[in-house]
Parts: C-alpha cells; structure tokens; sequence
C-alpha cells in the first residue's frame, strides 16, 4: 500500500502528544511523507484529544479521507473515532478499558496498561501501543528502537530498556493476535528528510533572516514561535521576550525596528485586533516590522483551538485610515520558511509592515520538508543612508521621508551623526515634522501607498501566485495558506475522474496579484475559490480589487479543514445538470 | 562634546506661553549635554499630547508614538541597541491612562530607559477634560459637576512594583530637575521622574503658585535616605507626593537587557545576522 492513515484517540494529558510524535518522527526518518494533525481543545487534562498520522510514499498536505488503524486509550475514542476506519480497518485498544467495538469493526485488544504496570511505569502504556502500532502497519521495530534510544539516551540505559522492552511487547502481542489482519506499507525511501509545523518553519525562518528580536504575547496557535525562539535566539545574541499583550508585542518590534533590528511579533485574531492601530504607525511613520497571524475561528475568542482563514480582510485592510502594508500567504512549511526571510526583506526594502498570513492548520500541524536550503537565504537590507555620506551633509539637511519615483526614501539609523529626525504617526513633511496641509497631505499619501504597487526582491519581482496545471483548464482551483495542501490533493482527485485541472495558490493577499488572477480565471472554463471561513474573504478581496470574472466559493467554517473529497464533492456539485 | 545649541532645533514650539514643558524641555537638554551624551545616540520616545511634542524641539532621534504605548516602543529601541540613551517622555494621561498597563509592565522589567512623565493634572492638547491624576472634585469639561475619582499616585505604584528609581521635579525647580534628569539618565535601569508641569491654560487650580507653596523638598532633608524603599513609601503617604526630589533608587538595579540569557554586549544593530551554514544545519538537524 502507497499510504495508512494511523490515529491515537484518548484524554487529554496522557501523553498521547508525544506518542503521536514519536510515530510520526520514526515514519519520517524511514523516508514517507508525513501529515499529521490533532484535535484538542483549551484544557490541560481531560477531555477527549486525538491525533492523526498520514503516511505516504507520496507527499500529502491535507486531512485523512480514512484511518486504517485506530488506538483507542478509552472507549469514548472508540466512540467518537471508529466511524472513521476504512474497510478492513483495525482497531487497536487497550484491554484494560474492556473495550466494546461497533458492529463490523475489527478489534485486537492489547493489555497496554498491564503491560505497563508490569514494567514498572504506567507511562509506557503508550509505548506498548507503538509497538502493536508497527507491527499492525508492517513498520519495521528496529526503526523505532533507534530513535527512542536516542530520544532517552541522557536519561539513562534503564529508561532505553523499559522503552525497548514494552515496545517488543506490544509489537509481538498484536502480531500473535493478528498478524493475518496486518497491513503491509510500501517501503519508505530511507531519506532523512525534516518534520516540522508551520510555527517551527516560521521560527526558523526568522532566525535565518537575522531576527534577533521575538517580542510576543501567548496565543493560541501562535505561541510555540515565541517558544522555539526562546530557545534559539539566545545562541545567537538575540532575545525572545513575552510581554503584557499584544498591543506592547507589536510596539515593542516596531521600536526595535526604528532602531535598525530585525523583529517580529507572532499572534492570532484577537492580537492582530489589537495590533491595528501600531500596525497603522509602521505603515505611517514608514518602519520595518515582521507580524504573524496564526489564524484561528473567530470573531473574538471564537474557537482558539480549531482552524479558521476569516481573518484575510483585517490583515489586508484592518484599522482605521490607509496605509501600505505587505500580506504574504505561505500554504506549507517550506514555503513558511523561505516567506519569513522574504518577509524581512521586504520590510526592510519597503519600511512598511509585513504580515504573514498562516493558519492553524498551518502552524500546527506537522509535515514532511524535503529541504530547506541555506543558500536561498540571502539577507538584504534595503535602502539605508551611508553614515558618511550623512555627515558630509552636516546637520537639518538629511530628509528622511523624500519623495522619491520609487515612494521608498533611503532611512538612517539611530547613532548615526545628522540622520536624526522624527517619525511619526503624524502626517508629517520629508523631514519628518508635522505638516498637515492638502498639498503635502496627498503627496504624502500617494508616496507611502505606491510604494507597494509592485514588488521586487534584488531586482527580481516576487511571485503573487503559484500555478499548476494545464493553461486552459476546464477546472481552476484557488487557495492560499493550508488549503494549498486540500486543493492540490483534490485536482489530482478530479484529474483521476477525467477532469482538466489547474490549481492557482494566491501567494500574495497584498498586493494582491490582479492581472495574473484575471488571465488565470479568463482562461479556465469554471474557477473554484476554496477558504475555510463563512463569506468567502479572498473571493470579495479579488472582486474589490478588480478581479471582475465570475468565480464560485467553496466554504468552509465548521473549524475543520476540508478534506480533499469535500472539495471533489463541491465541485461535482457546481456541475449537476451540467454535461462535464 | 555637544553643547546645548547642537541640541536645540530651529522648531518654533506649539506649546502655550508659560506651558511647564518648556522648563522640562530646557533641563532635559541640559542634562544631556552636561552627560556628554552625543545627540545622534539620544532617541527620544514620546507619546500623545502636549508633552509628546517634546521631540520636535530636541535634535535627537525622535519616535512619536501612538497614544499609551512609549513604553514598549522605547524597549525595542533599548533592545535593539543598548549604546543608546533612550528617554520615553508622555503626558499624565499617556501614561496613566490609555498607558498605565505598559507603566506598570515596564517597571518590572526595569529596563534602562528614562521615563519622564509631565504631569499637570489634566489633559490639554483635546481641550481640558479630566486626567488619571486629577484631583477629587476636580472640574472639567467631561466632569462638570467635579472628578468622582481617586487620582493616581504613579510614585507610590512604581515603588510598588519594585521600580529602581523613583524621582518626582518640578519644571519651574530647574536646577533640581537637571540634576535629577542626569542621575535618571545615568542610573542602570528603568527611571521614573514624574514632572510637575503645570497647564496654564486648562488647569486654574494647580498653578505654578499652588506647587511653590506645597511642595515638601527632600534636598533640604540631609537625613533622608533615598535607598530605604519603606521610608520611600512613607514620605509619598505622608505628603500625598507633593514632593521633589530623588524619592528611591537601587543602587545594585541591573538593567532587563543585561539578564537576558545570551544577551551580548554589542548591540544587535552591530552583529552580524548571517548563520554560519553549521549552525543552520544543527538547528535543522532537529526536525530530522
């Protein structure tokens, strides 16, 4: 088999976290692609949790469509979960629960927690359950004996033991019970290739880009940026700090920037709500910041744990007046990396805010990266004054905010001799000083808001879209963030049934590619825009922006992300009646 | 060393003739050039209102902020370069207002930055309405019938939250405030010096004449002793912090940026960003 789908469902607080990551971590290290994902809500202990592991010989970016094999820790796992196994699909629980399965599910009870008491230490229960796990999946145990040696090596050749010891256990029980049940993977292709979530791919991203800087408040899904970064930066001669909130999280980037630092800040909609009006400050007062919204259901509190994109808007247009602001949208967590790095090159080359459109699908869940390549980091600073120059000037003549063909005006740093000035949230004169009058007002305004028209990198132009497909598709599929992964996965679907289709991920949300949606759309026959929020925000930003082709939204809000077949299913449906 | 012109600008000020900001801008830039601090490694942090303006007149680096927020915008600065003398400046309603989460925030972090507060009891530049630290009874526009509430008392808060250094002028003392300024500026650490600036055109009550009379100065007090945080206490119950002077300072306060793990003494300005390509590789090596 190409893939299996495996799932771990139990109470919240057992561990099943990182049992879920250590069988995600040794299947990636044996060379499949992983997408593994969790659902979980705002508590530490109690409360049922899940998680799910795709693996692949193949790479996948989206929801399993079924599971193959379950571990069921309780019986509300195997309750709410077992409706999910594909047929033939097993399920593993422990016997300790005496566990009751429906009607036509297959069942093989391991006595995990016995197993567990029997070595000593109950945490081993979800050991025992790998192993079974394996051996059900025709994983070979030598793989995960490796990497939990590893994984325990500081604590000592006991600790590896017991591991090891209630890992063969679960592994030859569940083959004695049910080696004839067994599925048999594909072999992997052995290549050591990275796992990492969004909000890793983010954090290392920005450590890469020379962000010294991480100022943040926690958040769910944002927090493990601030997280990681609190752990790296500190090698590297940089800060991680948790402030008060957020609105001191983005002043405080916004501080360090004017400074000639390279910072960000990462939250969710409720900290992006309180950010608007600073983030109207670097807009105004032209500073470079980085900010990153790990989108989840909103509005307010909304649903902090599940995934959301109804935030789009108010990342392109929020808070109050008008103002240049960069809004990138990465779909996976390569491209979460490379859009971090870009992301500080373009604050630094257009001094203005740039935000980085991730989602909790994104942020959290875990996938396969071929690479990240060092030598695509390049760290380019922008247009700053040479101190030598400066001082040749002598004092009151620099101008900080000149009008130039470009709307971008070359800034000095503080310590440098004659840059001096004062930026402003004020509308204000090239040199910074209050100036309110309609003249200055409108070429002020017209200054800050073309310098975002376009935009380049090094002389090359930053892609808006990425397109994939035939060039006049009967099918056009649009994305952007996590949902890249769900589109892609339903072309391929569609294309199997005889469809012609193409896929567009909408790279940049602002500027927002206009001419290359319009030839896009213009040239497919039928366009599909698929977002997970309730009024379609990328589809009413293209139309606002003059993207005038008809286009049809494919919706979906219940804080879950679709499935590929949902997609399929929606665009089935668009055709009813209709000869394809 | 700069001398006081190179630190003037050719500005005309918006403040109102008599205004109270003017002598706190005078001592300011005094301390500055008595410090021989270089005006291109000042950036001043100012915040919304009258006082906020204060930038404009100082030839320093000058970030005008939004309403509340100095705070956090002077860390960043402070953060990002250490060999900058950062000096937040704001009003009573700037920082004990819309900002008072931050004030209190920042204390606690105690970096080294200098926080001038001008307070004149009333909020000036949107027309006279009433202030966090107006007093009982207090008359204005939004209180016509007087304040219902209790003023802050920001030196008694700031010493509860463990501030380092607690110091309360007076714009018309200069010689006193200069001096103050210049210990603020100098001390390791988070400095509060909250200003008696009075407001000569919405406040009628308390005037230049009203402090003349009232003020107790602890300079005239050779037994005080400024480390005792109890007997700091004390004095700011005792008078209601009608009072000037250095009211508290640690000596052993060690600045926020200084305790950061891995924090280096070049600032990050300074440092080269570029990863060595191992050290990439070893942060990658993670995820493998």
């Amino acid at each position: 088999m190409r893939e299996l789908v495996w799932k771990i469902g139990g109470e919240q607080g057992t561990g099943l976290d990182s049992t879920s990551d250590v069988f995600a971590t040794v299947c990636n290290r044996l060379g499949y692609y992983i997408y593994a994902y969790k659902t979980f809500s705002s508590r530490i202990k109690g409360g049922h949790t899940n998680f799910t592991v795709r693996v692949s010989t193949r790479r996948v970016l989206a929801t399993a469509e079924g599971v193959h094999v379950l571990v069921a820790m309780d019986q509300e796992a195997i309750d709410r979960l077992a409706k999910e196994l594909v047929p033939g699909g097993l399920l593993i629980a422990d016997s300790n629960f005496q566990p009751k399965a429906p009607e036509g599910v297959q069942m093989v009870t391991v006595p995990m927690t016995e197993i567990a008491r029997d070595l000593l230490n109950p945490v081993y229960r979800n050991i025992v359950a790998i192993g079974a796990s394996a051996a059900l999946l025709g994983l070979p145990l030598q793989a995960f004996k490796d990497y939990l040696a590893e994984k325990f090596a500081a604590k000592g050749e006991q600790v590896v033991q017991g591991n090891w010891t209630a890992l063969e256990r679960g592994y030859s029980y569940a083959l004695e019970q049910a080696a004839d049940k067994a599925f048999q993977l594909d072999p992997g292709d052995g290549q050591r290739r990275l796992i990492m979530t969004g909000n890793d791919a983010i954090a290392l991203g920005a450590v890469a880009a020379g962000c010294r800087l991480v100022v943040a408040y926690p958040i769910t899904p944002a927090s493990e940026i601030l997280e990681t970064c609190a752990r790296i930066l500190p090698k590297f001669g940089g800060a991680a700090v948790q402030v008060e909130d957020e609105l001191a999280a983005v002043a405080t980037c916004i501080g360090a920037g004017f400074a000639g630092a390279r910072a960000m800040t990462a939250t969710a909609g409720p900290g992006i709500s309180l950010m608007q009006e600073n983030i109207g400050l670097a807009s105004m007062a032209e500073i470079p910041v980085v900010i990153v919204d790990v989108q989840r259901g909103g509005p307010s509190t909304g649903m902090p744990t599940k995934h959301e994109q109804s935030d789009l808007l108010a990342l392109a247009y929020g808070g109050h007046g008008e103002g240049p602001r960069i809004v990138l949208a990465p779909g996976t967590a390569e491209q979460a990396f490379y859009d971090t790095v870009l992301a500080f090159n373009l604050a630094d080359n257009y001094h203005c805010p740039v935000i980085i459109a991730s989602d909790l699908g994104l942020g959290l869940w875990q996938q396969t990266v071929d690479n990240l390549d060092f030598d695509q980091v390049v760290i380019d600073r922008g247009p700053l004054v040479d101190p030598k120059e400066l001082e040749a000037m002598g004092r009151d003549v620099f101008q900080r905010y000149a009008f130039t063909e470009s709307g971008v005006s070359p800034r000095s740093l503080p310590g440098m001799k004659y840059g001096q000035y004062l930026a402003t949230g004020v509308e204000h004169a090239t040199d910074g000083k209050v100036k309110e009058d309609p003249v200055n007002r409108t070429r002020m305004m017209q200054k800050r808001l073309k310098k975002i028209k376009k935009l380049e990198i090094g002389g090359q132009p930053v892609p808006g879209i990425l397109y994939e497909g035939p060039e006049r598709p009967e099918i056009l599929l649009i994305s952007y963030g996590s949902t890249f992964g769900v589109v892609a996965e339903a072309a391929e679907l569609l294309r199997e049934q005889g469809h012609r289709v193409a896929t567009l991920q909408v790279r940049v949300i602002r500027p927002l590619p206009v001419e290359e949606l319009r030839a896009a759309i213009a040239a497919a026959e039928k366009t599909f825009v698929v977002e997970n929020n309730a009024t379609g925000q990328l589809a009413f930003i293209m139309r606002a922006e003059g993207v005038e082709h008809p286009v049809e939204s494919i919706l979906k809000y219940d804080g879950t992300l679709f499935r590929p077949n949902e997609v399929v299913a929606a665009v089935l449906e668009s055709y009813k009646g209709v000869p394809a | 060393m700069a001398s006081l012109a190179e630190f003037k600008t050719a500005e005309k000020s918006w403040w109102c003739p008599g205004c109270g900001d003017f002598g706190v801008l005078a001592a300011l830039q005094k301390a500055l050039v008595e410090l021989g601090i270089e005006p291109e490694n000042v950036v001043i942090v100012a915040g919304i209102g009258c006082s906020g303006r204060i930038g404009n007149y100082i030839y320093s680096y000058n970030f005008h902020t939004t309403h509340g927020r100095t705070m956090p915008v002077a860390l960043g600065v402070k953060l990002a370069n250490r060999n900058l003398t950062v000096i937040a400046a704001g009003g009573d309603g700037d920082g004990y207002a819309i900002g008072m989460g931050h004030f209190l925030h920042a204390i606690r972090r105690n970096p080294d930055i200098t926080y001038i507060v001008m307070d004149n009891h009333i909020y000036g530049l949107t027309k006279g309405q009433t202030s966090p630290t107006s007093d009982p009874g207090f008359k204005t526009k939004t209180t016509p019938e007087g304040n219902l509430e209790r003023p802050v008392r920001p030196l008694q808060l700031a010493i509860a939250a463990g501030a380092t250094f607690v110091a309360q002028g007076f714009s018309s003392n200069q010689k006193q405030l200069v001096r103050i300024f210049k210990e603020a500026i100098a001390h390791k650490g988070f400095a509060l010096v909250n200003t008696i600036s009075p407001c000569v055109t919405f406040n009628r009550v308390n005037t230049y004449d009203f402090y003349r009379e009232v003020l107790v100065d602890l300079d005239n007090d050779p037994n005080y002793d400024p480390t005792d945080r109890v007997a700091a206490m004390q004095k700011l119950m005792e008078t209601d912090e009608l009072v000037t002077g250095i009211i508290y300072r640690e000596p052993e306060s060690i600045p926020f940026e200084e305790k950061l793990p891995g924090f280096r003494p070049e600032p990050i300005v300074s440092q080269d960003w570029n990863l060595p390509r191992e050290e990439f590789e070893r942060l990658l090596a993670r995820f493998r």
